[in-house]
């Protein structure tokens, strides 16, 4: 019993769970600036006192890092902001990223024992509040750097598993280069996650952090095309390589009409936004187009973030077309709410069939069809099933398919040795090993399409196995006790 | 970070055409015949894609040839040496197969030469027989003549205008290559689109293996947009990905001439602005 809290568990069930402050909807659906701004410090503390203090603290087990939400939440109560923020730190290296897009609900928030009856504690909004309070107090200090001695680490992919990966191997003394395809680091968080939700500056500085590390990032590099992994450890010396390439490639469904000019993949729409910085054309020099009516398919967070972008780049109408109810969306809850008060409107129960076009060969419209939900499929989610006579046509100009991605198979095909899977997921054991010696894999590479904060639990596990085979490595190569002439 | 590839040579092959030698190591010694880079300007610029014409591993160099047609091309034509591009990434795309026997007729089009050029010399280097023609609007914009002539064993100049060689275009000089050297095994065209369309519909009658090149609009060159789809033999096909190169008789060109023209809109829009620029910085040192 530490007492921070001086209010008794009853007290506490009182409090209402804390709103976070918000941009008002027909302000931000304009503009690309941050829709929450999350709690000031009034309500930060408010929310933390509502915490039980549990001894066997389930919302710990809930984050996939672990992160010792108890430990910190009790910090700020003590208004111990930095040392909270430290706290957090230990396990995760992007705070103020995953205090705004991680699916807490799903996760941490879900475990909360307040949840059961009441609210759970905000959590996320928590750790947004301390990783905040960190920058906006310039109290982002370079962590202190740790003796680079160790054998150099190869990362492909400066996306949320690799940039975790990096930040724990940097920490044990390993010498870590991050290759990165695009021209500015971040995957995922740079290119798909839109700045209304993750704003640029919030990045650059959790990044700029790791690489006080003493991580280098060097962009323009596609491994596999410009470098090959062999290459890598021949001639770069790299003596381990964690791969983090995450699943870029997108789907599309296979309909009639894909190809005509307004079509778009949820990654290309956003990429032209959020990288290439298209709604500020001609300022930059990336165009892009959407139609006074604009279709977005599919229903996660790739989804809302398009149909929400889409919205903000003067669609007039924009409708979100998903195959199931709105309960099996998988974006993340918030998202869902914030999309519908910025007047998305969603289509459920209802799947495309064909996109129009005109003589033009521009979109026109998109013809759908009704679904019903059949018996729970292997995932335990309904299996929908169209139902026939139920087509319907939406005059549309713009749609934007957010069904999904696959992994790029650059590397895979240039890798001989590499195992995987007939959809291209690199095969990896539990500790993140591929079927290549010193080759370790990760995030949505290796597991298909999940979140950024698994992605990163898979970068730190990859470290702890990448750091256990190095040493191994050393082992082998200096046994202690070995007689002279027995090494290597 | 800072990733900035400099501009070690330029010269003007055609009052709009610029070739380009960047300094590019890492490109230049995994280049191969066939494959193109990703090239960002200026930090506010597009990403586009463009052939990597010659590559020098040693001197750790890449030579571009570059048509000034819109914003960005402009702006690359208007760099001078010692200038620098902000990101050059590559090599990308599937290099093309060089089979050295037989005989070949390799076509190229406008600035589409320019991609021709390294297939049909690597062709040449692997003994094949390439028979060349190559084609432009008008005299001044005839590029890498001395070049294609120095990698084939007979060389065909066509010009729209007939200012210089043939009157007419290159299927008028295609026809005949063929009509007179039923030998020509393959042929491979690089131009407009539809030039290429053209050389297929030519071709495909005689069941010849047709490859073009496809210049699809594309933003990260790497699978992940899908911007540069494509319809061949039916089935979808990502240019950066699963080309740049294809069988010309199964690619569905009307469908890429229309997507190629997404954004001619808004392409004019940046073009005119830059015009402006250019002006309004003439006038200021004036």
């Amino acid at each position: 019993m530490t007492g921070v809290n001086t209010l008794r568990p009853a007290e506490r069930l009182k409090i209402p769970r804390q709103q976070a402050i918000e941009r008002p909807p027909e302000e931000r659906c304009r503009t690309f600036q941050e829709v929450s701004l999350g709690f000031d410090e009034e309500r930060a503390l408010v929310e933390a006192s509502r915490c039980l203090e549990c001894k066997d603290a389930a919302c710990v087990k809930g984050c996939p890092v672990n992160v010792d939400i108890r430990g910190f939440i009790e910090l700020l109560l003590a208004r111990d902001h930095l040392g909270a923020i430290n706290r957090i730190r230990e396990a995760n290296a992007l705070p103020a990223v995953c205090g705004r897009v991680c699916p807490q609900e799903t996760q941490c928030e879900l475990m909360c024992v307040l949840g059961k009856k009441y609210t759970p504690i905000a959590i996320g909004k928590l750790e947004r509040f301390a990783a905040d309070y960190e920058i906006r107090h310039g109290l982002l200090l370079p962590p202190p750097r740790a003796q680079p001695g160790g054998e150099q680490v190869a990362i492909v992919g400066s996306g949320p598993s690799g940039l975790a990966c990096a930040a724990d191997l940097a920490r044990l003394g390993y010498r870590v280069t991050i290759f990165e395809a695009l021209h500015a680091p971040g995957g995922v968080l740079r290119y798909g996650i839109p700045e209304f939700r993750l704003p640029r500056e919030v990045l650059d500085l959790e990044i700029q952090r790791i690489e006080a590390l003493g991580v280098e990032i060097v962009t323009n590099v596609v491994v596999g095309k410009t470098a090959t992994i062999d290459e890598l450890f021949e001639e770069w010396r790299f003596a381990a390589v964690y791969l983090a390439t995450g699943a870029g490639t997108p789907h599309f469904m296979g309909i009639p009409g894909e190809n005509l000019v307004g079509v778009y993949s949820a990654n290309e729409f956003l990429t032209r936004v959020n990288l290439m910085q298209a709604h500020r054309f001609p300022d930059f020099d990336t165009p892009i187009k959407v139609g006074r009516t604009v279709a977005v398919i599919g229903g996660g967070n790739t989804a809302v973030d398009a149909v929400r972008t889409a919205r903000r780049l003067g669609a007039q109408q924009a409708y979100l077309i998903y195959r199931r109810s709105r309960d099996e969306m998988p974006a993340r809850r918030e998202e869902i709410l914030h999309a519908e008060e910025e007047g998305v409107r969603f289509i459920l129960l209802t799947t495309p069939i064909r996109i129009l076009g005109g003589p033009d060969n521009r979109v026109c419209g998109i013809e759908c069809q009704r679904i019903a939900l059949g018996e729970p499929d292997m995932t335990g989610r309904r299996t929908p099933m169209p139902i026939p006579g139920s087509e319907f046509i939406l005059p549309v100009q713009t749609v934007i398919e957010a069904i999904g991605a696959r992994v790029n198979p650059i590397i895979q095909t240039t890798t001989p040795g590499l195992e995987s899977d007939a959809r291209g997921t690199v095969v990896t054991d539990e500790t993140k090993r591929t079927s290549r010696p010193g080759v370790f894999a990760g995030g949505d590479l290796a597991r298909g399409g999940a979140t950024v904060i698994l992605a990163m639990r898979d970068g730190r596990v990859a470290a702890a196995s990448i750091d256990e085979y190095l040493r191994a490595r050393r082992q082998a190569a200096h046994p202690v006790g070995a007689a002279a002439g027995n090494v290597g | 970070m800072e990733s900035r590839f400099p501009i070690l040579a330029k010269t003007m092959l055609a009052p709009t055409i610029a070739r380009v030698i960047v300094g590019a190591p890492l490109v230049a010694r995994k280049a191969r015949a066939g494959n193109f880079i990703i090239v960002r300007v200026t930090e506010a610029g597009e990403r586009i894609p463009l052939t990597i014409v010659d590559a020098d591993p040693a001197g750790g160099t890449i030579t571009l040839i570059v048509q000034a047609v819109g914003k960005t091309t402009k702006l690359l034509c208007a760099l001078q040496q010692g200038d620098v591009l902000r990101d050059v990434v590559g090599p990308l795309g599937n290099p093309t197969p060089i089979v050295g026997c037989g005989i070949v007729a390799c076509v190229g089009g406008g600035v589409g030469t320019a991609e021709l050029y390294p297939i049909a010399r690597a062709l040449h280097q692997a003994g094949t027989i390439v028979h060349a023609i190559i084609g432009a609007r008008t005299r001044e914009l005839v590029i890498l003549e001395r070049e294609m002539a120095a990698c084939s064993t007979s060389l065909a100049v066509t010009t729209d205008d007939g200012s210089y060689g043939r009157r007419g275009v290159v299927t008028d000089a295609l026809g005949d290559l063929l009509a007179g050297t039923p030998e020509v095994g393959a042929v491979y065209a690089i131009g407009p689109l539809v030039m290429m369309k053209a050389v297929v519909d030519l071709v495909r009658p005689l069941g010849l293996a047709t490859y073009v090149s496809l210049n699809a609009i594309m933003v990260d060159g790497t699978g992940m947009c899908g911007g540069c789809r494509v319809t061949v033999n039916g089935q979808m096909k990502f240019a950066c990905v699963d080309g740049p190169e294809f069988d010309g008789t199964a690619v569905d060109f009307d469908e890429l001439i229309v997507r190629n023209r997404s954004y001619a809109d808004l392409e004019r829009i940046g073009d005119q602005r830059l015009t402006c620029e250019l002006a309004s910085a003439g006038t200021e040192t004036r």
